[in-house]
């Protein structure tokens, strides 16, 4: 029992950073029609944003803020003004073959500039360790959670609670009307933009002092986000958020209970199911399209 | 016109008779980017240390040594790819690779075209195919594990061992030298946990870990992932004694790891740490020169260039052939090459043999607990 709790627990941590950078594919898709495999390398570059702030001297608070900063103008502005603005209008398979393109830039940049080593990054949480029920449970862990669930939480309520949250929605389900009502429909892509990178920055400063930060982490990171974002419903945050917490779970479960062997083979497994018997996603919603 | 001319026929001469510039030109073939880039960039690091001391120091023969890099990406196709490259770019010899993945299918193409190959990888199977072309520049596995097996046995009196091992040539080497060993010191195995290569989440494996009733935990990871291992089982407070070979406790592992890399413990075939004073001023100068701690790649890299340059002036002549000849059954002394750090000899099948250290990780620190003697 103790180590079934200890197993959820770590499955549910890292699944719900998982679902911070799967909730961000979905809010590109959904204002943009922006499938971003350079989510992966989204996710990975904040952490050496925050190194090269410490390095500049900042301690590690403002060097989180600091790349923050740096990843909304690049990761958010830039991204939708360089990228996605100039190959949209061509469709969204060039946009695809963009998206892996600059996913590859990414990686071989921080290659180039940073180092092929992984680099250690500083744990934002102590390193204490708390007994429950016969299992040990580490702040880390329950911090991830916790950060992670408020993360995608704020975003809820900011979307469905605030005049601008459903300007957006708005924005995403039908541009054209929101216009004639009024919206500012490319400030409101330019906000999920923006949100996407703040997501990912977060998702970052929390999963790098587990997978130690290093330019290769996104290729792992983007294909699982990717395949939670797919079987909890590519239309739905909360699609995605279940999406990345199953995932995390059945990954620690099938590690332990299965065969460590074929543990990556279970995310894919599940993948295959979903799209065989719900194509949707476990939480999305169908949508027509004409083609 | 004619002092012109004359001017002209003696520059020629001159450079006629001149020797060859580079006549030594080595391929350093070496993961720098993938899985193995760690151990890689080190390797790689040593390797150019030594070569451009050399150099710095009349070279080899009196010619300057030329070297030629080739990322491997840490993909044992791409490296066979890449020492074909070399050889056909005229090495004299290669140094590299260090993933055993990787080595066990490049040195079939060296040993084809007859180039000597310093290879810094660990699985057993590397000298035991029979390659004459082959050297190690640190221990295989089997060499090194018995050795520590042995420390487990008669100083922590260890009697059950859970054995944590990634699934790669270079772990499943390392893990059937080990089980061997336990056959030979009545270990009782109570689990045996396979890794996958380049693995990011350990939870799962440490919480299997922790279930179990052993004295002590053998793991036999690759740097980045003991880094990982190591944390995560800080994180889940296990308190059981952790014992690898030289990639638990090498100085990138305490980099990365931090607090959680101390009580690690393990065998090591050269550590910076080590009292030894031609290592020491090794590290210094390898240290200011790339700005980092090298780990016992980059001492393999380094020793590596000394060999080859030793040997080389040995034989008299760059001949890949009379290097790989010269090689087998050669012992080398501090005394007549101090870059090989510490007295060294090689068997018929490319394999090393040395004093080596088993030594603990206290406050970020390797702390020698004994000097092994060699096998």
């Amino acid at each position: 029992m103790a180590e079934l709790i200890q197993i959820l627990i770590s499955g549910l941590a890292a699944g719900s950073i998982y679902a911070l950078a799967a909730v961000g594919f979905t809010l590109l898709w959904q204002a943009s029609q922006t499938i971003n495999f350079a989510q992966g390398e989204f996710v990975m570059l904040p952490a050496f944003f925050v190194l090269v702030g410490m390095g500049l001297g900042l301690p590690m608070w403002p060097a989180i803020g600091f790349s923050l900063l740096l990843s909304l103008l690049i990761l958010g502005v830039a991204f939708k003004k360089l990228v996605v603005e100039p190959m949209l209008p061509h469709g969204t398979l060039p946009l695809v073959i963009a998206t892996i393109a600059l996913g590859l830039l990414m990686k071989e940049s921080v290659k180039e500039f940073y180092g092929a080593t992984a680099q250690p990054f500083p744990a934002i949480f102590p390193q204490k360790v708390y007994h429950f029920a016969g299992a040990s449970v580490s702040a880390q862990d329950i911090g991830n959670l916790i950060v992670s669930m408020l993360a995608i939480g704020g975003l809820q309520l900011f979307l469905n609670r605030t005049r601008t949250g459903r300007c957006m929605q708005a924005s995403a389900q039908n541009p054209a009307v929101a216009e004639i009502l009024g919206v500012d429909v490319k400030r409101m892509v330019m906000y999920t933009f923006l949100i996407n990178a703040a997501l990912a920055t977060i998702a970052s400063v929390l999963i790098s002092p587990i997978y130690l930060a290093k330019f290769s982490n996104g290729e792992t990171l983007g294909l699982v986000a990717f395949i939670a974002a797919i079987v909890g419903g590519f239309n739905q945050i909360r699609g995605a958020l279940v999406g990345g917490l199953l995932i995390g779970v059945i990954d620690n479960l099938s590690a332990v209970y299965v065969s460590a062997e074929y543990r990556s083979a279970m995310p894919l497994i599940l993948l295959i199911a979903i799209i065989l018997l719900r194509p949707q996603g476990l939480l999305g919603t169908k949508e027509g399209r004409a083609v | 016109m004619i002092r012109t001319l004359t001017a002209t026929a003696a520059t020629a001469l001159t450079l006629a008779a001149m020797p060859a510039q580079a006549e030594l030109k080595i391929g350093s073939i070496i993961e720098l980017s993938g899985p193995g880039a760690a151990a890689g960039t080190n390797f790689r690091d040593g390797v150019r240390m030594g070569f451009e001391e050399i150099n710095a120091a009349g070279g080899v023969l009196g010619e300057p040594v030329a070297i030629t890099e080739y990322d491997s990406q840490t993909d044992p196709q791409v490296s066979r790819a890449m020492v074909q490259k070399a050889i056909d770019d005229g090495v004299v010899a290669i140094t590299g690779t260090v993933f055993s993945s990787s080595t066990v299918v490049n040195m079939l193409v060296a040993k084809q075209a007859g180039i000597p190959q310093f290879t810094g990888s660990e699985a057993p199977s590397i000298t035991a195919m029979n390659n004459p072309y082959i050297f190690r520049t640190a221990f295989g596995s089997q060499k090194g594990v018995p050795k520590m097996a042995r420390y487990m046995a008669e100083e922590m009196g260890v009697k059950k061992v859970a054995v944590v091992w990634a699934n790669t040539e270079f772990g499943k080497g390392g893990h059937e030298s080990f089980l061997k060993e336990a056959g030979n010191y009545g270990f009782e195995i109570v689990a045996d946990l396979p890794t996958e290569q380049a693995q990011t989440d350990f939870s799962a494996d440490v919480v299997k870990l922790k279930g179990i009733q052993a004295d002590a935990a053998f793991v036999y990871l690759t740097e980045e992932e003991s880094a990982r291992f190591l944390r995560e089982a800080r994180k889940q407070g296990v308190t059981l004694p952790l014992v690898g070979e030289t990639t638990l406790i090498g100085h990138k592992v305490i980099e990365l790891a931090g607090d959680a890399a101390n009580g690690a413990m393990g065998h090591v075939g050269l550590t910076p740490d080590a009292n030894i004073p031609a290592m020491t001023e090794m590290v210094e100068r390898f240290k200011a020169k790339f700005n980092y701690t090298p780990d016992h790649n980059a001492i393999k890299g380094y020793t590596a260039a000394h060999t080859l340059k030793c040997v080389t002036e040995m034989v008299g002549e760059a001949d890949s052939q009379a290097i790989a000849d010269k090689m087998h059954g050669l012992t080398l002394t501090v005394a007549e090459c101090p870059g090989v750090l510490m007295d060294v000899s090689w068997d018929e099948t490319g394999e090393m043999s040395r004093e080596s250290f088993f030594v603990e990780v206290q406050d970020g620190k390797q702390v020698v607990k004994a000097i092994l003697p060699p096998n």
